[in-house]
């Protein structure tokens, strides 16, 4: 890696403060992206400002009928979370199913949403569930929030803070992971929520998306099989040597089958 | 009368010694090296397949904080070339391409990945700074990933003077009696496959310190080898005109190799001779990303085969075309790797009286191939295996049926067959018989209906496999080509008060030497596993030796122990007569006690040991003093491990993720010395067996980029992979080996391909499937299925 200046801030203020004075540093929660990509000098920060040290951005709360994770929650507390367990146990078991151990101790739910990687779990979650991802400056829909490949609404110097879940009826989610990465080559998250039915196909695609004929078939009919009957065009869907765009979207149906059944 | 306790001799499942060390991250690797004054190299490799260097101006580089030196080909070209080991010979005698293979580009990079100019500098992070710097201009020529590229009428040359690409064109058997077979055959089966190209991945990545002391013009090399003796010789008489004496070659723990660290690769020869230069140790580590792009990969071969049969489903004949990808340079084994160590495989377990294969090798823009796990009789067996069971389904044979009425029987040993080899014991029906009981394949109807309730397909293969271990005799291998001998060397050292110190040849890079090696002496010395030492990896501290590849540490390296031990016991016997004033005649040795026969007189070995080398009342006139006995051991045949492995798997026929839910290997590896070792080797190589079968396949695309260059595209088997695997060995002894063994390190990597992908293919039976490529993956699995369905629909 280049060489670069390193903070470690207490506070969110103190976080925003550095980060707006200088706008090539970047924030480094779990380091689990930012790390690699830094080890093979595909990034050159002039500084890394690590949010470990902020006491205010850890942890999972109740609040009424959401739940509100703070941004640099790792996966393995999520997963192990008796409020996510009792809440939303389809986020849980998403939280327990990414990656491998050790990414789950140190890669968190921030890095996670603000990363939108096209393959990552968490934004299909994000995005079902219809949430709200709140930063040190605003309150964004998910629906607003996730704007394609690696791109989001946060903008540079914007920190993620928290996401606040609203607890649906009932939600599922399945994944075909990619045999050598593990990240996620087809996934489906579906949620029955207050906003309605929602289905978000994250892996697939360059970025996750919901799935509207999905949605309407869920909506006059809860059923594997219904959702199962929609077929997902391959148009505009990633293929690379572990899948092609005509694999993955045959997967598409297959998964969200699956959550749909897992949803119950 | 053997009193050791607890057991610790042949056949005891002794706790590896080296394992505190490793497990507790106290192993010593050459990364965990570091020299006084130390440089570290990084080497700026090629973007670009194949192309010419027009600009390579290292000036601007060269000026940046902390840099030492830059070397480019110009600095390096009067140097030799990295020599490889073994000269096959053309169909008309002639021998091979051998183009140069320089340790920097020369004006042209052949492979992405290829070396093109080394930075020395003060940190590693100031190397990798100024090779940023390097200007490099590339005149970017048609590239050849694939064989069929490479041969293809106007490809562009790979090397200047090797016509179509090709390295040789070799043969073996007697073709006219082979056709005359396939003439009066009943029945003659086809097949085409491709043998996926993988990548060792070793967790350990190759790493190397070069050393220099200009007082005495003694060079040290410490690399990742499996061979530190034929890394010396190959560097030092080769490349660097260094004398053995002048050149120590220092191999510590190294962290895996499968083949991948048997070579001498340019960095090592880079580090040490820039050492020489700089007159300061330059150290040199791979990264992952590196490695994938320069550790020698392995297998490769796309292959037309044909079996001739008879009514009654006896093989009568085979007959192999083969062509075997060399990559860009060959590497150090490459050229024996799909001919001695392949053809010679392709009679297996069977009675197949003519066998006939010809073998194209073939220069292409990727990465060298050389021997990896198995090397050449994994491919031989996966095609071998994967045609015995079309034969059956195509004959209407049952698949173990048909194995049996061509075993070669137990009566028949020694067996010669048509390929060169002798094969000398081997019970393939006892194998057989011993996996279809532990595997429950009798009862498998009654899961395969259980699964299809679930909606998953189930399927069951086998494979019954040979191969051969411990290359030999030096002679012969010799007028095969090789430029080496293949023996071992041994020493043992029987200290003043008893306790030995092993010094070996052979070098352990994860199979447990120290233990299974202080078990021999444990078991023909008497004295207890703590006390012995084994030593290997140094040329300064170990004789010579040939390294350990191909299973031959035991066969081959044990074997020298054992007459190193012979030794020993000759001699102590005679200083016994001289103690005990008896007649050498008369006295016998036990496992660590000297009698005179028929008495109670005893001396234990240590007394004998501190008489010579304390040597008060010794017969000085007859013998020296000490205790220290070095063996030579050339092996008279290779030895022949064989058994039946037996897959099962579940295949999801919504997404086409195969499952092995249960694998099953009864192997005869000959005497077993630590059945817990064997059992840790065999499970090793069936992951690795079943990485190759469903996982692993090293991808380029048409420009010759590695698309599958990291861990994130390239899949290595995971722990959730892999089924429980069964091991049991059944012995029938090696008969030419003072061990009556055969080895082990292989056998996993070698049986399990074509037992999963049989079992593959049984579970698609109902799509009309005849074959499925390795590795299957989902996808691939699914489009089968997705087709199969679409047919059944239309
Ligand atoms: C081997 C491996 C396997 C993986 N498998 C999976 C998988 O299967 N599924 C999956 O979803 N993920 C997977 N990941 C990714 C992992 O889950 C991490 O969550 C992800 O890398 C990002 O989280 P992080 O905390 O590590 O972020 P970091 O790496 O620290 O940061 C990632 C990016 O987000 C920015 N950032 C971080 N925190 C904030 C914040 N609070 N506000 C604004 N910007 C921020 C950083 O500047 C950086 O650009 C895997 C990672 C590895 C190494």
């Amino acid at each position: 890696m280049y060489d670069f200046a390193y903070h470690k801030p207490t506070s969110v203020a103190d976080a925003v403060k550095i980060l707006s004075a200088d706008p090539d540093a970047r924030p480094i929660s779990g380091g689990q992206t930012l790390l690699p990509a830094l080890k093979h000098r595909l990034n050159k920060p002039t500084a890394v400002v690590d949010l470990s040290g902020i006491a205010e951005l850890k942890g999972v709360k109740r609040q009424g009928d959401k739940l509100v994770i703070g941004a640099l929650t790792k996966h393995m507390d999520v997963a192990n979370s008796p409020e996510v367990q009792a809440a939303i146990p389809a986020l849980a078991q998403l939280a327990s199913g990414i990656g491998d151990i050790q990414v789950r101790n140190r890669g968190t739910i921030g890095g996670s949403v603000a990363n939108n990687d096209p393959a990552a779990d968490y934004p299909a979650a994000v995005l079902a569930l219809d949430a709200t991802v709140v930063t040190d400056k605003r309150r964004i829909a998910a629906d607003d929030f996730f704007q394609g490949m690696f791109t989001t609404a946060l903008e540079p110097g914007e920190l993620l803070i928290a996401v606040e879940f609203p607890i649906p009826e009932k939600a599922g989610y399945a994944k075909m992971r990619n045999p050598a990465s593990r990240y996620v080559m087809a996934g489906a998250f579906v949620a029955k929520t207050k906003s309605g039915i929602r289905v978000v196909i994250n892996g697939a695609g360059p970025g996750v998306f919901r799935q509207a004929d999905m949605e309407k078939a869920l909506t006059a009919n809860w059923s594997a099989d219904s959702v199962g009957a929609v077929k997902q065009s391959a148009d505009g869907l990633n293929g690379d040597i572990h899948g092609s765009a005509e694999y993955r979207a045959h997967l598409v149906t297959v998964m969200a089958k699956r959550a749909v059944t897992a949803a119950g | 009368m053997n009193a050791v306790t607890p057991f610790e001799g042949i056949g005891a499942s002794v706790k590896r010694k080296e394992d505190l060390r490793f497990l507790s991250g106290r192993g010593q690797y050459t990364d965990d090296i570091n020299r006084p004054g130390q440089a570290y190299a990084y080497i700026l490799r090629s973007p670009h397949a194949h192309a010419r260097i027009v600009v390579l101006d290292t000036a601007a580089a060269a000026a940046m904080p902390g840099v030492v030196a830059i070397y480019t080909g110009a600095d390096t070209a009067a140097l030799g070339s990295i020599p490889c080991g073994w000269q096959i010979h053309n169909k008309d005698g002639s021998p091979m391409a051998e183009p140069r293979h320089p340790m920097l580009a020369e004006g042209k990079v052949r492979h992405v990945g290829d070396q093109v100019a080394v930075v020395i500098a003060e940190s590693r992070g100031q190397a990798k700074d100024a090779a940023e710097a390097i200007q490099v201009e590339y005149e970017v020529l048609p590239a050849a990933a694939t064989m069929a590229a490479a041969q293809a009428p106007g490809a562009a040359a790979i090397h200047d003077g090797v016509a179509g690409n090709l390295c040789y064109d070799w043969h073996i058997g007697d073709k006219a009696v082979n056709d005359a077979a396939f003439a009066a055959a009943a029945k003659v089966v086809e097949f085409e496959t491709t043998n996926n190209r993988l990548i060792a991945n070793a967790m350990e990545p190759r790493a190397a310190i070069g050393e220099f002391d200009s007082t005495s013009g003694d060079y040290t090399l410490y690399t990742t080898s499996q061979n530190p003796h034929v890394i010396r010789l190959l560097m030092g008489a080769f490349v660097l005109q260094i004398p053995e004496s002048k050149l120590r070659v220092v191999a510590p723990d190294v962290g895996g190799g499968f083949g991948s660290k048997i070579y001498h690769y340019a960095e090592e020869a880079i580090v040490t001779w820039a050492a020489g230069k700089l007159g300061r140790p330059v150290k040199w580590t791979c990264e992952r990303t590196e490695s994938f792009m320069s550790d020698a990969h392995g297998r490769d071969h796309v292959t037309k085969c044909a079996l001739a049969l008879d009514a009654n489903g006896k093989f009568l004949g085979l007959r192999v075309h083969t062509e075997a990808n060399m990559g860009a340079y060959l590497s150090t084994f490459a050229p024996c790797v799909p001919t001695y160590l392949y053809a010679t495989l392709l009679a297996g377990v069977y009675t197949t009286p003519t066998i006939y294969c010809e073998v194209k090798a073939v220069f292409t823009n990727t990465v060298p191939v050389d021997a990896y796990r198995g090397a050449g009789r994994p491919e031989a067996t996966y095609l071998l295996e994967r045609l015995v069971d079309i034969a059956a389904a195509e004959t209407g044979i049952d698949r173990v049926e048909i194995r049996r009425r061509n075993f070669i029987p137990t009566d028949a040993f020694p067996y010669q067959t048509p390929v060169a080899l002798q094969y000398d014991s081997g019970d393939y029906t006892a194998t057989l018989d011993a996996a279809l009981a532990a595997s429950d394949w009798a009862g498998f109807e009654a899961r395969r209906q259980a699964a299809a309730a679930k909606g998953k397909l189930r399927g069951i293969g086998c494979s019954t496999y040979l191969e051969a271990c411990g290359i030999a005799p030096s002679a012969v291998v010799g007028s095969l080509g090789a430029r080496a001998g293949l023996y071992e060397v041994g020493t043992i050292r029987v200290h003043p008060t008893g306790s030995v110190t092993v010094l070996t040849g052979a070098h352990s890079h994860g199979q447990g030497h120290e233990t299974t090696f202080a078990q021999l002496v444990a078991d023909r010395l008497g004295v207890p596993v703590a006390q012995v030492d084994v030593v290997h990896g140094d040329t300064a501290k170990v004789p010579f030796g040939m390294g350990t590849y191909g299973s031959r540490s035991l066969a081959v390296g044990g074997s020298a122990m054992v007459k190193a031990m012979d030794k020993i016991i000759a001699k102590g016997k005679k200083i016994a007569a001289h103690l005990m004033e008896a007649s050498v005649e008369d006295i016998e040795f036990d496992r660590g006690t000297f009698r005179v026969a028929g008495t109670d007189r005893t001396k234990a070995l240590a007394e004998i040991s501190l008489a010579a080398y304390v040597p008060h009342n010794y017969p000085i006139e007859e013998i020296e003093p000490g205790l220290e006995e070095t063996a030579f051991y050339d092996p008279k045949n290779f030895t022949y491990p064989g058994g039946c492995h037996i897959a099962e798997v579940e295949i999801d026929p919504d997404t086409g993720h195969v499952t092995v839910m249960k694998f099953t290997a009864v192997d005869d590896v000959g005497r077993v010395i630590n059945p817990m070792i064997v059992e840790g080797q065999v499970q090793g190589g069936v992951a690795q067996g079943i990485g190759q079968a469903l996982l692993e396949a090293a991808v380029y695309d048409s420009d010759g980029q590695l698309l599958s260059g990291s861990m994130m595209d390239y899949c290595l088997p995971r722990a959730e992979d892999l089924p429980p695997v069964g091991v049991a060995t059944h012995t029938t002894l090696c008969t030419h080996n003072p061990l009556g063994v055969k080895g082990c390190g292989e056998v996993g990597a070698i049986g399990s391909p074509p037992a999963v992908m049989n079992a593959v293919v049984d579970a698609l039976k109902g799509y009309g499937v005849r074959h499925v490529e390795m590795p299957a993956t989902p996808q691939k699995i699914w489009g089968i299925i997705h087709a199969g369905q679409r047919l059944a629909a239309e």
